[in-house]
């Protein structure tokens, strides 16, 4: 593989987005920023807000569309959809934030150590981030639940691994260029510890980098997290998850029963395109930036 | 020559690693094949004689070398579910995923190279095309794919509902939805790819030479713009090939298509180990053969590469 051309790829996302002057309010950033927030906010209060119990069975109303008693329905064991929604935020949209939170972290510890050592350290691990980079996370999430079995936190370990070299190679051409900046030297010259100027000063100017970098990971990492329980290998039932509900609605489909996987699917898609966009528009605006 | 001797030899080093890896984690699973194989009422001789007969009470790297060379001759062991020899599990199945998968790639490739070289080469479009990318590459596989089962095999009846079909018209009937379900976001992802490619090759000093000269605007394009923007469009074409690969997995499950990656979905359920790891091998098989197509036609096409390596 061109490695060179690779490393660039990720950071031509968000080039066809036009950015806004400074100073300008772009409205599609404002409003996709306000979903991201509300979805956080849901995965927060969603648990607390549901009108009935998540176990609560009704085989008589099972599979029906809307009405005044269930709001959006009910699944095919009579289960009131709403409640399964609001809960299902919370493993949901918890599940990619502690993937892109570990593997920001670990990614930006990487890059950061291996840009400022420089030599034969940073080669090795450039060489390492860049075989691991190629690895599919959905296919070691799968793997890993042959292994360590199924559940919130072997899917989410397993893209975390999976995740930390794309932020880390972004990174770390970010932080290759910051290195070579004349300011760092004037820094050591200065007799600030490595320590200091990578934290203080390297970090500092990387970070909007690795923040639009992770929002757009955000996006990928819940499409990723909702194939992985719709394959039925994360949380298991009685548990409501977004994407366990758009399997557990698939039987309905064929008789026409819509409601359970399409809403808990549009949730999904508006949660990873509100993110996706988001990212797209910071990475846009960091672009013009530098 | 050289570096396609190298690049093949990187490609094999690759499978190997990964077929180490994968043995040994899965020698660490839970579960004893023993007791699936002689059930609960078996004596403790019964179990010591099936477990040497396995091999199981070797190291495990001596296990690994035996499971080796069997599987170079073929032979990946029995599956503890099905009760019969791996590979013949596998060989329909791997068909079933590469129709699915070129399918698919086809798809991803032919649309979204055109819009993104619509979306590069007309300015007023591009924010159009922006939104549409945007949205496009965060549809997931398995939503999109039941969308797709609700509006067009159940409502309207124009495809199938699940399955694989037989015989070659019969499966490319019953893999259309699966392979556009599959391709969905990667269209999108190529065409944003290529649009950026273009735009920034568009911008370049020796297209506006070009275009001072007075060459048409056409020649322009072709010569100038696309001839170097296809560079980066192979790549990220190649790449998104690979990860149809692995987004194969779910769409199979999504669209109850006997493949590859519905056989690994299902071996992981059920504990099925020596499928899990003639299945996942496979898959990283085909991954590894698409990224090695890739990087060879990359170096190909531009010298420079070769030169660097």
């Amino acid at each position: 593989m061109s490695l060179e051309q690779l490393t660039r790829l990720p950071l031509l996302a968000g080039r066809l987005v036009r950015p806004r002057r400074r100073g300008h309010a772009d409205p599609v950033l404002i409003g996709c920023g306000l979903i991201c927030a509300g979805l956080l906010a849901l995965a927060l209060i969603g648990p607390v807000l549901t009108p009935y119990p998540l176990d609560q069975t009704d085989i008589l109303n099972a599979s029906q569309g809307p009405s005044a008693e269930h709001l959006l329905g009910t699944d095919s064991l009579g289960r009131d959809l709403l409640s399964r929604l609001l809960a299902g935020a919370r493993p949901s949209i918890t599940a990619p934030a502690v993937i892109v939170l570990a593997s920001t972290t670990l990614g930006v510890i990487v890059a950061v150590f291996a840009a400022w050592r420089g030599g034969r350290v940073d080669r090795v691990i450039s060489r390492m981030l860049d075989v691991m980079f190629t690895v599919p996370g959905l296919l070691v999430a799968v793997i890993a639940a042959a292994i360590l079995g199924t559940g919130f936190w072997v899917p989410v370990a397993a893209l975390t691994v999976t995740y930390m070299p794309y932020i880390a190679r972004i990174v770390h051409s970010a932080a290759i260029r910051e290195c070579r900046l004349p300011y760092v030297e004037a820094c050591q010259l200065a007799g600030l510890s490595s320590w200091r100027i990578c934290t203080r000063h390297i970090l500092r100017n990387i970070a909007p980098l690795a923040v639009a970098q992770a929002t757009l990971a955000f996006a990928w990492a819940l499409m990723d997290f909702g194939a992985i329980s719709f394959l039925g290998l994360g949380l298991q039932p009685p548990a409501a998850e977004w994407g366990s509900m758009v399997n557990e609605g698939r039987a309905d489909l064929l008789t026409g029963a819509i409601w359970e996987s399409m809403t808990a699917g549009v949730l999904i898609v508006l949660a990873a395109v509100s993110f996706n966009i988001l990212g797209e528009r910071l990475a846009a605006r960091i672009g013009d930036g530098s | 020559m050289t570096f396609i001797a190298k690049k093949l030899a990187a490609g094999a080093a690759t499978v190997l690693a990964s077929s180490l890896i994968i043995f040994l984690a899965l020698s660490r699973a839970p579960g004893d094949p023993v007791a699936l194989i002689l059930g609960p009422h078996a004596t403790n001789a019964e179990r010591a004689a099936m477990s040497a007969r396995l091999g199981l009470t070797d190291p495990v790297l001596v296990r690994y070398w035996h499971w080796l060379t069997d599987a170079l001759h073929g032979d990946f062991g029995n599956s503890l579910l099905y009760r019969q020899p791996v590979s013949g599990l596998l060989g329909p199945r791997l068909m079933t995923t590469l129709i699915l998968v070129g399918l698919s790639a086809l798809i991803a490739v032919a649309t979204g190279v055109a819009l993104g070289i619509f979306g590069g080469v007309t300015p007023r479009a591009r924010p159009l095309v922006s939104a549409v990318t945007g949205v496009g590459t965060a549809l997931p596989g398995f939503v999109v794919s039941s969308a797709l089962i609700s509006i067009f095999a159940v409502n309207l009846a124009w495809f199938p509902t699940f399955g694989a079909g037989h015989g070659f018209f019969d499966q490319l009937w019953h893999l259309t939805l699966p392979a556009i379900a599959l391709a969905m976001s990667s269209a999108a992802y190529v065409a944003q790819m290529t649009a950026a490619a273009v735009n920034d090759e568009a911008g370049r000093e020796h297209v506006a030479t070009a275009t001072g000269r007075g060459l048409p605007r056409s020649v322009v394009l072709r010569r100038h713009v696309l001839r170097n923007a296809a560079i980066p469009v192979l790549t990220v074409s190649g790449l998104t090939a690979a990860s149809l690969v692995a987004g194969s997995v779910v769409v199979e499950s999504a669209f109850g298509i006997d493949g590859l990656g519905s056989l690994l979905v299902k071996s992981v359920a059920s504990k099925d180990y020596p499928v899990v790891n003639a299945a996942s091998l496979v898959i990283v098989i085909v991954f590894v053969a698409v990224m090695t197509v890739l990087d060879i036609s990359q170096t190909a096409l531009d010298p420079r590469l070769r030169e660097r390596a």
